[in-house]
């Protein structure tokens, strides 16, 4: 089944569709993807692009209506998740993959107490007595560094600052010993220097644990810091994978590219920061053949018509560019 | 002196010879916009559609009833008495031979004209009287606001039933009773918006050239709550037409041999068991004249709504 | 503690309520009418009568006078007596009350129970076939008049079918219970007859049915919107990405955060029930303070009518009250 050398979760080919009165919303399209075990993978991409949708779709937590995971596999630790049973996938949400929203003034729920939402889940999955889910819970939240632990267990979410709030949400996410965490833009809605605490928690502890993690984010500074591996999304596909290093050393792809120029920098002393130009496009009817081509200023003949597939310019950075093709794949285009 | 600026506001600033139509549609031009988008979107909405149909089906029966009703609603005719719906009578006659489907017919005329005088009368009131204790505050606000809170210390029916039977029972009287208990509803929204209002920079400009508080009002405050109100009111409409029904058969509203159908059912009670017909049309026609206000009513509630609005 | 500052504070505030509902009634029935006398004696007094009478209420003091001595009277438990039967207002009001109490307690029980599941269901179920039945069953409830419905269910169950008792607590024959709490339901249970209770739950089905649908359309109705509210919230999601069961979410996580507006629309649209408590007992002949009121009505019996108004006004505010003490339960994040 389940070999050493195979990935902890492994997207294949994912495609999501959500059906709105505007029309079919293709919000992922053949999207493939894949984490190691103990693995810190970062996803970038603009809003609007998917990254929250591929993350919600590994838990099975896309709303159907109006959404639909339509093609594709999402296998973890060998297991396809989306033949699984609804009650085999609540055995695994919040017990071997976990999650943590942006928003940590909303994460939690209003009318009950951090400790009962906390002990709610450590009960779920753990087979543990009232005493000792207490006793995990108290030291999931030394572990996240929360002053007065014990105390904050009786306190209302309001009572709490954001960013203690997020501390909350790492230490109930992770009380169950998850493989797998992802974080849903963790840090976006915190103070900057919440969020350096933050992170700093939320890597320490995963590294500690052996956790691997799939950090969203569309903040390449975090992201450039924190993660192993990095994937670029845009327009509901993943366009570029390669080791942390080497995407900001090396990026392949135009959109790629574009965004790091669009990251103001102190050393450069850039006059002015670089724009991709034009938008997003709409997802409810994408341009055919690369989505990037109609903002991309080195396209030429195949991008308007065919998808391109993903080149190995390096080993394992992998992007989907036709400017990748080689010398083979040019003369191809030529034959067609 | 108050009264020399206002007047200067009011009334100096105009330009003597205007278009008038042209000129309020240059004043509410945002307005206009804003309101044929609402049509549009409510256009959309099939409940608002279901609503606006049976409303204007029963302002449309309520208006032709003369040209329309095959008889004359208080004429008695003995001969005729409590015959069953069919042949000439459709909805059958009452104890003193009447058509009830005549008496039906302008029955609507009643009660959708003590819906709209409700709602105008507790409309009116009530948006001066939010808008004026919302712009002022303090003590003032304090003051009315508590006032407003021991009216809806009394469930509604009670206190109009009260007023009513004070102010002796009749018609009018019931009319006003149910406008003084829809007051605050009305007060307290608009305070509401004019609160939000106040702080609004074309308030402070208008203050800084000299204008006076009644004025603002008068001029600014009230005509942005307009479309709120106009919303309330027809949700409320619904529950006014309820109400004076509901005092009308407990014998404080229209006196017979008015065709009032809160009336009509109140005697038809004592017909229920072998002319179940007496009773029961009227009641059907403030069902549906109700259940119309209230669907178009959120219906507008929705599409005015923000957050709901796509 | 902090529950307790907050009741504290509510009851500071019904002070000035309840002060400003017993000025209102006195200024209803002494300072409304053309001549308070008259109207106090009845159409049918002579005219030393009404001087009489006007002289010993004194009626020939200035009204801040008579107000006071109104509201000293009041007290003291002073109604003022009925012209109808010369008793006291009040002690007519006692013996009214344990009839309407019994009507209004079952409709309560009714709309609790049916209201707040069939608000549920709808929510789950939303855009289905049970959802839209359920929607258009409240509009009709908000646009019932309800003495028409109480007619129409006399038409079919009693007159027709025959299934059901149309008039009064208690078939002509049956000896009421021996007086407990004055409630028939209960008493008769605890005088251990059977017959007697089956009989009066057969009386009291139709017109605790007719009172309460209004009121079960509200509660459905806001039961309903606030249930979907909260389920789109990101605590939900949450709740969710942990494994929670999607029935726990529901009956725990969301229903006690939809409550909290749930509860404020109860209490509020109590007033309809107590409204509608006139008609109904009206229509079912139900012996109450509400059929009461409209006899009196008929007999332009004032004294009656304002007692009656200030009764159930008070019974109204104090109900409210309740329902901010069981909001300030529920909300842990109300601040006072």
């Amino acid at each position: 089944m389940s070999g050493p050398n195979e990935p902890l979760l492994e997207v294949r080919d994912l495609a999501v569709q959500f059906f709105t009165y505007q029309g079919t919303v293709r919000a992922l399209e053949g999207v493939s993807l894949s984490v190691a075990r103990g693995e810190i993978m970062g996803l970038v991409g603009e809003t609007g692009c998917g990254k929250s949708v591929l993350a919600r779709s590994v838990l099975r937590l896309i709303a159907d209506p109006p959404g639909k995971i339509t093609a594709g596999a999402i296998r973890f630790k060998g297991r396809d998740l989306l033949t699984l049973s609804r009650r085999e996938m609540r055995r695994i949400r919040g017990n071997e993959i976990s999650m943590i929203f942006q928003e940590p003034m909303s994460s939690l729920n209003p009318v009950f107490t951090v400790g009962s939402q906390m002990l709610e889940v450590v009960a779920l999955h753990q087979a543990v007595g009232r005493e000792e889910g207490r006793r995990i819970c108290v030291e999931m939240l030394r572990q996240v560094k929360m002053p007065d632990a014990e105390q904050v267990l009786a306190k209302y979410p309001h009572e709490l600052s954001g960013g203690m709030r997020q501390r909350v949400m790492i230490a109930m996410e992770l009380s169950c010993r998850p493989d797998l965490l992802l974080a849903d833009e963790p840090t976006t809605a915190l103070d900057v220097t919440v969020q350096a605490q933050v992170l700093a928690i939320l890597e320490g502890l995963t590294r500690q644990r052996g956790v691997a993690v799939l950090f969203i984010s569309h903040d390449l500074g975090v992201i450039a810091q924190l993660c192993d591996r990095v994937a670029v999304m845009y327009a509901g596909g993943i366009i570029e994978t390669a080791p942390a290093g080497a995407i900001f050393a090396a990026p392949r792809h135009p959109y790629t590219r574009g965004l790091l120029h669009a990251i103001p920098r102190i050393a450069a002393r850039q006059e002015s920061l670089a724009v991709i130009p034009g938008s997003v496009p709409s997802l409810v009817d994408p341009p055919p053949g690369c989505r990037f081509h109609p903002r991309c200023a080195e396209r030429f003949f195949p991008c308007d018509r065919v998808v391109p597939p993903f080149y190995e310019p390096a080993p394992g950075h992998r992007v989907a560019c036709h400017l990748h093709a080689g010398e083979e794949g040019r003369r191809s285009w030529e034959r067609s | 002196m108050a009264g020399e600026r206002i007047g200067a506001w009011g009334r100096g600033k105009r330009p003597l010879r205007i278009n008038v139509f042209d000129e309020f549609r240059r004043q509410y031009a945002w307005q206009i916009r804003e309101l044929g988008f609402m049509v549009r979107l409510l256009g959309r909405n099939p409940s608002a559609v279901a609503g606006f149909a049976i409303i204007a089906g029963m302002v449309a029966m309520a208006l032709a009833a003369p040209v329309l009703a095959p008889f004359n609603p208080i004429q008695i005719s003995l001969g005729d008495r409590l015959l069953p719906p069919g042949g000439a009578h459709w909805f059958g006659t009452d104890e003193l031979g009447r058509d009830i489907l005549t008496r039906v017919m302008y029955g609507a005329r009643i009660s959708l004209w003590i819906g709209v005088i409700v709602v105008v009368i507790a409309g009116g009131l009530g948006a001066v009287i939010g808008a004026v204790s919302g712009y002022l505050g303090r003590r003032f606000d304090d003051l009315i606001m508590r006032v407003m809170d021991v009216i809806l210390s009394f469930p509604p029916l009670v206190l109009a039933m009260a007023l009513a039977a004070a102010l002796g029972p009749s018609l009018n009287n019931a009319i006003l009773a149910v406008a003084f208990v829809m007051i605050p509803k009305f007060a307290r929204m608009v305070r509401g918006e004019a609160l939000a209002v106040k702080e609004k920079q074309f308030i402070a400009a208008a203050r800084a050239s000299g204008a006076g508080s009644l004025w603002i009002v008068w001029h600014h405050v009230l005509p942005n709550c307009l479309s709120s109100v106009i919303v309330l009111g027809t949700l409320i409409l619904g529950e006014t037409i309820l109400i004076a029904a509901s005092l009308s058969f407990i014998g404080l509203g229209a006196q017979p041999p008015t065709p009032e159908w809160g009336a009509m059912i109140s005697v038809g009670r004592k017909f229920l068991m072998d002319q179940w017909w007496y009773a029961t049309f009227p009641g059907v026609f403030i069902l549906v004249t109700v259940i119309g206000f209230n669907i178009f009513g959120d219906a507008l509630r929705d599409v005015l709504d923000p957050r709901i609005r796509r | 503690m902090r529950i307790v500052s907050y009741v504290l504070k509510r009851l500071a505030y019904l002070v000035p309520v309840l002060l400003g509902v017993t000025l209102l009634v006195f200024i209803i029935s002494h300072a409304i009418p053309g001549d308070p006398a008259r109207m106090m004696a009845g159409q049918k007094a002579s005219r030393e009568a009404v001087e009489n009478l006007r002289r010993s209420m004194g009626l020939d003091r200035p009204l801040y006078e008579q107000y006071l001595r109104y509201l000293a009277g009041l007290v003291q438990g002073d109604l003022g007596f009925s012209i109808r039967n010369q008793r006291p207002v009040l002690e007519d009001m006692r013996d009214f009350f344990p009839a309407t109490l019994e009507l209004t307690l079952a409709s309560m029980l009714l709309c609790v129970t049916v209201g707040v599941p069939l608000g549920i269901l709808s929510a789950v179920r939303r855009n289905r076939p049970i959802d839209h039945l359920s929607r258009i069953f409240s509009v009709f409830g908000v646009s019932m008049p309800v003495f028409w419905l109480g007619l129409m269910l006399l038409l079919l169950f009693y007159r027709h079918l025959g299934w059901l008792p149309g008039s009064g607590r208690l078939d002509i024959g049956i000896d009421p219970p021996a007086f407990v709490t004055g409630i028939y339901l209960l008493d008769s249970l605890l005088a251990g007859s059977l017959g007697t209770f089956r009989n009066a739950l057969a009386h009291i089905l139709l017109p605790a049915f007719c009172l309460s649908y209004v009121y079960l359309a509200i509660i459905t109705r806001i039961v309903r919107s606030s249930m979907i509210a909260v389920m789109g919230l990101d605590f939900i999601t949450t709740a969710r990405a942990n494994g929670i069961a999607e029935i726990v979410i529901i009956s725990k996580h969301c229903l006690k955060n939809a409550l909290i507006p749930t509860v404020t629309i109860t209490g509020l649209s109590i007033g309809e029930l107590l409204g509608g408590a006139i008609l109904t007992e009206t229509i079912f002949n139900w012996p109450g303070m509400g059929k009461y009121v409209v006899d009196s009505v008929n007999f332009l019996d004032f004294p009656a009518i304002m007692g009656f108004t200030l009764v159930v006004s008070f019974a109204y505010v104090l109900i409210n009250l309740a329902v901010d003490v069981v909001y300030a339960f529920l909300d842990p994040q109300i601040r006072y």
